[in-house]
């Protein structure tokens, strides 16, 4: 990971880093994925990929409705909002 | 955690379009960052999907065609947005602000994917007309594609003649009705036509549909990631989906649509008409049934149905769902007109004051004194007044004229105030004008 991939990713999630924090995730990425790359000298093929610690299947809930949070609460964490919707910088371009 | 129900609504749905419903499937993470699904990604099926490989068979001017469908999943919906400097000013706010409604985020949703077997608008319109009532009543949605409870996007490319390659695709959405599907593919089809033929390429992209001018345009996200960095959801674990639970979801799916047009015309001898009708409505066919599981014979009631109270519910705005009339109402309707007691227009009568306060034909009859007129000695005072009253058309009969027996017998009912048996009034002219037979 460059610099300008940190860059590429943190504009995508909306962050912003300093100088120094970028250098020190494109750091941390690279370490992350240098291991990443030491598990990858493991065979594999023979075995099924495994999302999940635990293997149990078909965990649900049933069709209830229960109590959440409300319009209201909910539209109190918006940027700015007016009646029922929530108003964000306009995020597709015509 | 995973709703049962939403798990068997997806089932119920494939099964409906004759898909193979995996044994295993997994929920996947769509990751992307946008407004609509704050959450920062989207529970969906990716690799290993709810179900694959069905078809849906559907008429296009009378033609059976098939498309296959390639694959039902479920996901999550994301929040309804609104863009765009009209739409936004339209809520009454200021430019340069996208608007978001959360109430239908993370709700559960059944995508069906088709393979791309439609070879033309009229044949996506069509398509997507029979998949609704499908949908409808196999109970999965209520099919109200004006409150987003079905929805659609469409994907076109055009194939050079000759060529077995289709070309790029082009997706299309904000296709809130199927006129506006046909509407936009067959705007999309012109204008890529265009530049093909001027030697341009087609770009790979979303566009939306402009409802004021009938016209597609680009619908560019700012962002320019594609990759969703598909993974198993961690929080949601396998659907294994055995025989047995399929069984059971099999035997709980109605009779399809098809399937019961069938039926109306080899089994209850019903016109192509009405048959075709009463199917496409199911809260109609459901009254037509119940109708004659209550003693109506099937082709006076689908008569009665599609002709006189379809065209009531129109006049008075009643949907099938709120009619107060009940198919019972009906059925007893057909008894007072077969008995003779009500004559046809009197029986309309009837129909429309049931439809409208839920009394029931008989009590309606009762209260206004509609019964109708047979005795002879009654009927033939009428005749004779109207005989005398009327001396051009009887000699017009007389000379051979047929169609003036017509307006007699008018006259009469007119004079009985529609509650004479138009038969017997019939029967009495010709007697009293010696043309017996």
């Amino acid at each position: 990971m460059n610099r300008e991939q940190v860059l590429h990713v943190a504009r995508l999630a909306r962050l912003s880093f300093t100088e120094d924090e970028l250098e020190e995730m494109a750091r941390g990425m690279n370490a992350i994925l240098a291991y990443i790359d030491l598990l990858k000298r493991v065979d594999t093929a023979a075995v099924a990929p495994m999302a999940h610690a635990t293997a149990p299947a078909n965990v649900f809930r049933e069709d209830e409705p229960a109590p959440s949070l409300s319009p209201e609460e909910w539209l109190q964490a918006a940027p700015w909002r007016s009646g029922p919707f929530a108003g964000v910088p306009r995020f597709v371009e015509e | 955690m995973l709703n049962r129900h939403a798990v068997e609504l997806g089932i119920l749905a494939a099964l409906a379009l004759e898909c193979r419903v995996a044994p295993e499937s997994v929920f996947a993470r769509k990751n992307y960052f946008y407004p609509d699904l704050p959450k920062g990604y989207q529970i969906s099926q990716y690799e290993q999907p709810l179900a694959t490989d069905g078809r849906l068979t559907f008429a296009v001017a009378g033609e059976p065609r098939t498309v296959r469908i390639r694959r039902v999943h479920l996901e999550e919906d994301a929040g309804k947005s609104l863009h765009g400097d009209d739409a936004v000013r339209a809520a009454g706010h200021a430019e340069g602000y996208s608007l978001l409604d959360f109430n239908r985020c993370g709700v559960p949703l059944i995508e069906i994917v088709t393979e791309p077997d439609l070879r033309a608008p009229e044949e996506a319109r069509s398509f997507l007309e029979t998949l609704k009532l499908v949908l409808e009543y196999t109970g999965v949605s209520d099919v109200k594609l004006e409150e987003g409870s079905l929805r659609c996007d469409a994907n076109i490319s055009l194939r050079p003649k000759g060529s077995g390659e289709s070309g790029v695709a082009v997706e299309i959405k904000n296709l809130n009705s199927f006129r506006f599907v046909q509407r936009a593919l067959a705007h999309e089809i012109e204008r890529q036509a265009a530049l093909l033929d001027a030697g341009r390429p087609v770009v790979r992209e979303t566009r939306q549909y402009l409802e004021a001018t009938g016209t597609t345009a680009p619908l560019r996200g700012k962002e320019e990631a594609q990759d969703y960095r598909y993974f198993p959801d961690p929080d949601l674990v396998r659907l294994v989906v055995d025989a047995a639970w399929q069984e059971r979801l099999q035997a709980r799916l109605p009779e399809m649509p098809a399937a019961k047009h069938a039926r109306y015309l080899d089994e209850l001898g019903l016109p192509e008409h009405e048959a075709r009708v009463l199917t496409s409505s199911l809260p109609l066919s459901s009254f037509f049934e119940q109708a004659i599981a209550q003693g109506g014979e099937p082709r006076a009631v689908a008569n009665w149905t599609v002709g006189e109270l379809c065209r009531l519910m129109n006049a008075h705005a009643v949907s099938p769902c709120e009619l107060k009339l009940t198919p019972a109402h009906l059925v007893e309707l057909l008894q007072l007109l077969d008995a003779g007691t009500l004559s046809r227009p009197l029986a309309r009568e009837v129909l429309e004051a049931s439809l409208l306060t839920g009394n029931s034909p008989r009590a309606v009859a009762q209260a206004r004194g509609m019964t109708q007129i047979s005795n002879e000695a009654e009927l033939t005072l009428l005749v004779d007044r109207v005989l005398s009253a009327h001396p051009g058309p009887v000699a017009d009969y007389l000379g051979g004229k047929e169609r003036a027996l017509g307006f007699l017998v008018g006259q009469v009912m007119r004079a009985s105030g529609g509650r004479a048996n138009p038969q017997t009034v019939g029967r009495l002219l010709k007697e009293k004008l010696g043309r017996e037979g």
